[in-house]
């Protein structure tokens, strides 16, 4: 591994601040669920049909407990008790209430509340179990093929049409790549439920719906085994529905899951404190099936320069991995997030870009990075942004990250197409094997400009991490210090979604997993 | 001949040559070598090369060729397709508004739609601008009020109603499957409905969007990829000039 000299003192010193940081939102979101906790609680229970007009029955249910203001107590119980009433299964108990065949007023006084308490139980352990059969069942598969190497080859799909996409991944793949992930349709991440059945009409991207996961999961298992090599299937979770669609993703056993604990507020407008009690419920579920979890800090540079702003994203890659780790997430889990996106016409840029590349790696030596391509300042001219792709695939392999999303051609243009994908990819395979192992040759020169610059931003990181800690990462979020964007605490989508835990609040997939 | 007449040139004046790259959706193999040629010479090109082909899997191959075109265009007869801005600057700008105009003028931007892409309308409004010029909010002459993006038309209309905007800016960056199309239309059938159409100047912009797109769809102009906000301040600024008479 390349060398480079940095305090650890200092290191130290920024990660304690990280851990204030994500202790002080913990304290606050201890206190309260979301309307997508509680479906995600249905979902874990059971509950995944959909009605008529493809309305999830767990978004039904959690709407009638809020009509009749029941929800501060939790899903568990009513749904617990209704099944017990009914003797049924969850999907037909969900129809029945409904269908106002069960009054989920009544239903608590109609069995003893141990009854009731024991019948959460079993729900929760069954659900429980089937977070852990998905973390089984990859480990089992990985193990019927050798071990990838670092970086994985990282690529999107994002034709709108999940067959489509599964043609694009099999020639992905045939190409090189290790990791498939397909991306939402455009504005998904507004939408406060998740749809439901096999898409094709999406923009942009594609929905992801439990059966979207399931058809391209098979499809990935099919051309593993032709091409004898574990291929990791990535979607993405910041939004309204986080934690919805953690569940989802466990069930159809992916192994990656886009989630950030700001990327939502600051991209999408979705409001904090949702944002923040969800994804931590999200990451919970994440441990448990052993779903490593991406995050977004990449897309800071889009908004901010790569260079003046370098410090936020290292700050918020530390204050992502001290809530990770209040989720209790492993090292071997965190994709933190960083990217490649210093103007290309600045000269030394590269030496900067190796650089911050370096601090991450020393920062976070077991956590598998994600490394982001050059995106906004990629050139409309394909040809040369191939070779901007080149040096950050150098820089990849010679810093060793963990996750390497390979640039594409036309970034500039459009979603890619399957030629530009292996165009990426024959830039990514030839670098990575000509330069494979240039990283344990490296030793950054103790005062050369690289290691000044990564000392640099760390000491930049501490000094805000020192103000987040002072004013609190919320009202630093209203001051537009990540991304020069800025969210009042109670503003944004799905605030209406924040409810307050009452005394007699049940969760107990929530006890189980968070121990 | 005619010395108007244009094709591409390669390395020789009227040579044709143009490089393709695409794939074609089956198994490499002679036959699809062949198939890609005569796939070009459907597309009216000569002395075509298949330079590579290659199996990016089970059934696409891969192909780079090279070919002659065949066909010349009139250069005389091609209209540029690019909003009439007048190209003033900055200080010429705000000199223009406040000697001929004698009043501020109100601008409006926004990314309207689920559209979360906001840079671009940032680029054109922000005090600090694009490219070394400055953004409409470092005009003295002008009141400039950035909405940002994910805003729907109603928002957008409403506030500029409420401003009493000259011109309303619409930023579009997601074109896949047309979405930009969609949202474009809404905002002007809103406005027509409203009978407020010819209140305001219209103006769209985004990576994908030409003067002509924009001006088919009901807009007064339309700017793409690399504008700067002075050009669109010139035409602001031109187009209220016009209106009161003054050009
Ligand atoms: C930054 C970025 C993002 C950021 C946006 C952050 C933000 N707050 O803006 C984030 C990460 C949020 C994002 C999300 C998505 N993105 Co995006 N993104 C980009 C990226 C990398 C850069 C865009 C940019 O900022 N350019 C810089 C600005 C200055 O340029 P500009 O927008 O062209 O603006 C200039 C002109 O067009 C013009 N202009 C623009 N607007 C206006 C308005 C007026 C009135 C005028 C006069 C002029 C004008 O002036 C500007 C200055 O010259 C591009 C790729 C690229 N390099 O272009 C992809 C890209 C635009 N994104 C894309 C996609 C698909 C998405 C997603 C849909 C992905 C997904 N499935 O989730 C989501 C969108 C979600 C949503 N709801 O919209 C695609 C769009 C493909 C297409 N043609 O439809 C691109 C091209 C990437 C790709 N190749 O796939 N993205």
């Amino acid at each position: 591994m390349a060398q480079i000299f940095l305090n650890q003192k200092k290191i130290n010193k920024a990660k304690a601040l990280g851990a204030n940081i994500a202790q002080n939102i913990h304290d606050y979101i201890k206190d309260y669920t979301t309307d997508s906790v509680e479906r995600s609680v249905l979902r874990l229970y059971g509950v995944d049909d959909a009605d008529d007009e493809k309305t999830p029955l767990c978004n039904k249910i959690v709407d009638i407990l809020k009509k009749e203001k029941l929800i501060n107590s939790g899903v568990s119980k009513y749904f617990a008790a209704a099944m017990l009433k009914t003797d049924s299964h969850a999907n037909k108990t969900a129809e029945m209430i409904i269908n106002n065949k069960i009054d989920l007023k009544k239903v608590l006084s109609m069995q003893s509340l141990e009854k009731i308490s024991e019948k959460e139980q079993t729900l929760a352990q069954d659900a429980v179990s089937v977070l852990d059969r998905s973390k089984k069942v990859k480990n089992a598969k990985k193990a019927g093929f050798p071990l990838c190497e670092k970086p994985y080859r990282y690529v999107i799909v994002a034709t709108g049409n999940i067959y489509e996409d599964c043609t694009q991944a099999e020639s992905a793949v045939y190409s090189g790549a290790d990791i498939i992930a397909v991306i939402r349709s455009t504005a998904q991440s507004l939408l406060d439920y998740i749809p439901s059945g096999a898409t094709t009409t999406g923009f942009g991207g594609t929905y992801a719906t439990q059966k979207n996961f399931s058809i391209m999961r098979s499809a990935l298992d099919k051309i593993s085994k032709q091409q004898k090599r574990y291929i990791r299937l990535v979607n993405y979770a910041s939004g309204l529905c986080m934690p919805e669609i953690a569940v989802c993703s466990a069930f159809e056993d992916l192994d990656i899951l886009l989630n950030d604990s700001m990327y939502g507020i600051l991209f999408r407008d979705i409001n904090m404190k949702r944002t923040f009690i969800d994804q931590h419920f999200s990451r919970l579920i994440c441990t448990r099936a052993d779903i490593m979890i991406n995050t977004g800090e990449d897309n800071y540079l889009t908004t901010s320069d790569a260079v003046e702003k370098a410090h936020s994203v290292t700050a918020s890659q530390i204050i992502n991995e001290a809530m990770a780790k209040q989720a209790l997430l492993p090292d071997d889990l965190l994709g933190l997030g960083h990217a490649f996106e210093i103007d290309p016409e600045m000269e030394n840029g590269f030496l900067y870009e190796l650089a911050h590349a370096m601090l991450a790696k020393k920062l976070f030596p077991n956590a598998p990075l994600k490394y982001m391509p050059p995106t906004k300042h990629k050139s409309r001219d394909i040809f040369f942004s191939i070779c901007m792709d080149t040096m950050f695939n150098l820089a990849s392999i010679a810093t060793n990250q963990g996750i390497h999303l390979a640039g594409m051609p036309t970034e500039a243009v459009h979603t890619p197409s399957m030629s530009e994908r292996h165009q990426a990819l024959n830039s990514v395979n030839y670098v990575f094997n000509t330069a494979k192992n240039l990283c344990d040759e490296i030793e950054f020169k103790k005062d050369g400009i690289i290691s000044k610059r990564a000392k640099q931003v760390l000491d930049s990181t501490i000094d805000l991490l020192e103000k987040i800690n002072k004013s609190g990462l919320m009202s630093a979020i209203s001051q537009g210090w990540f991304a020069q964007i800025k969210r009042e605490p109670d503003k944004g989508k799905g605030f209406d979604g924040v409810i307050k835990k009452s005394e007699n609040y049940s969760n107990p997939v929530f006890d189980i997993i968070s121990k | 001949m005619n010395k108007n007449l244009i094709k591409p040139y390669g390395d020789t004046l009227n040579d044709g040559i143009i490089q393709l790259c695409f794939t074609l959706p089956v198994k490499n193999s002679a036959k699809a070598k062949k198939a890609a040629a005569v796939y070009l010479s459907e597309l009216n090109l000569e002395e075509i090369r298949i330079v590579h082909c290659h199996r990016i899997a089970e059934n696409f191959t891969y192909i780079v060729a090279f070919a002659r075109a065949i066909p010349f265009i009139d250069y005389s007869k091609v209209k540029a397709d690019e909003a009439e801005t007048g190209k003033l600057d900055f200080y010429k700008i705000n000199k223009l508004i406040k000697e001929k105009l004698m009043r501020k003028i109100v601008v409006v931007g926004a990314s309207i739609g689920c559209d979360a892409h906001s840079v671009g309308i940032d680029a054109i409004m922000n005090m600090k601008g694009y490219n070394h010029d400055y953004g409409l909010e470092r005009y003295p002459q002008i009141d400039a009020y950035n909405l940002g993006a994910q805003i729907t038309c109603e928002e957008l209309v409403s506030y500029s109603v409420r401003v009493n905007a000259d011109a309303v800016l619409v930023s579009q960056t997601v074109s896949a499957k047309d979405a930009h199309i969609g949202n474009l239309t809404q905002l002007v059938e809103i406005l027509e409905a409203e009978n407020l159409k010819d209140k305001f100047i219209l103006i769209a912009g985004g990576p994908d969007i030409s003067n002509d797109f924009a001006c088919k769809l009901g807009y007064d102009a339309g700017f793409g990829h690399s504008t700067i906000p002075s050009s669109v301040a010139s035409f602001i600024v031109t187009k209220l000039l016009k209106k009161k008479g003054e050009i």
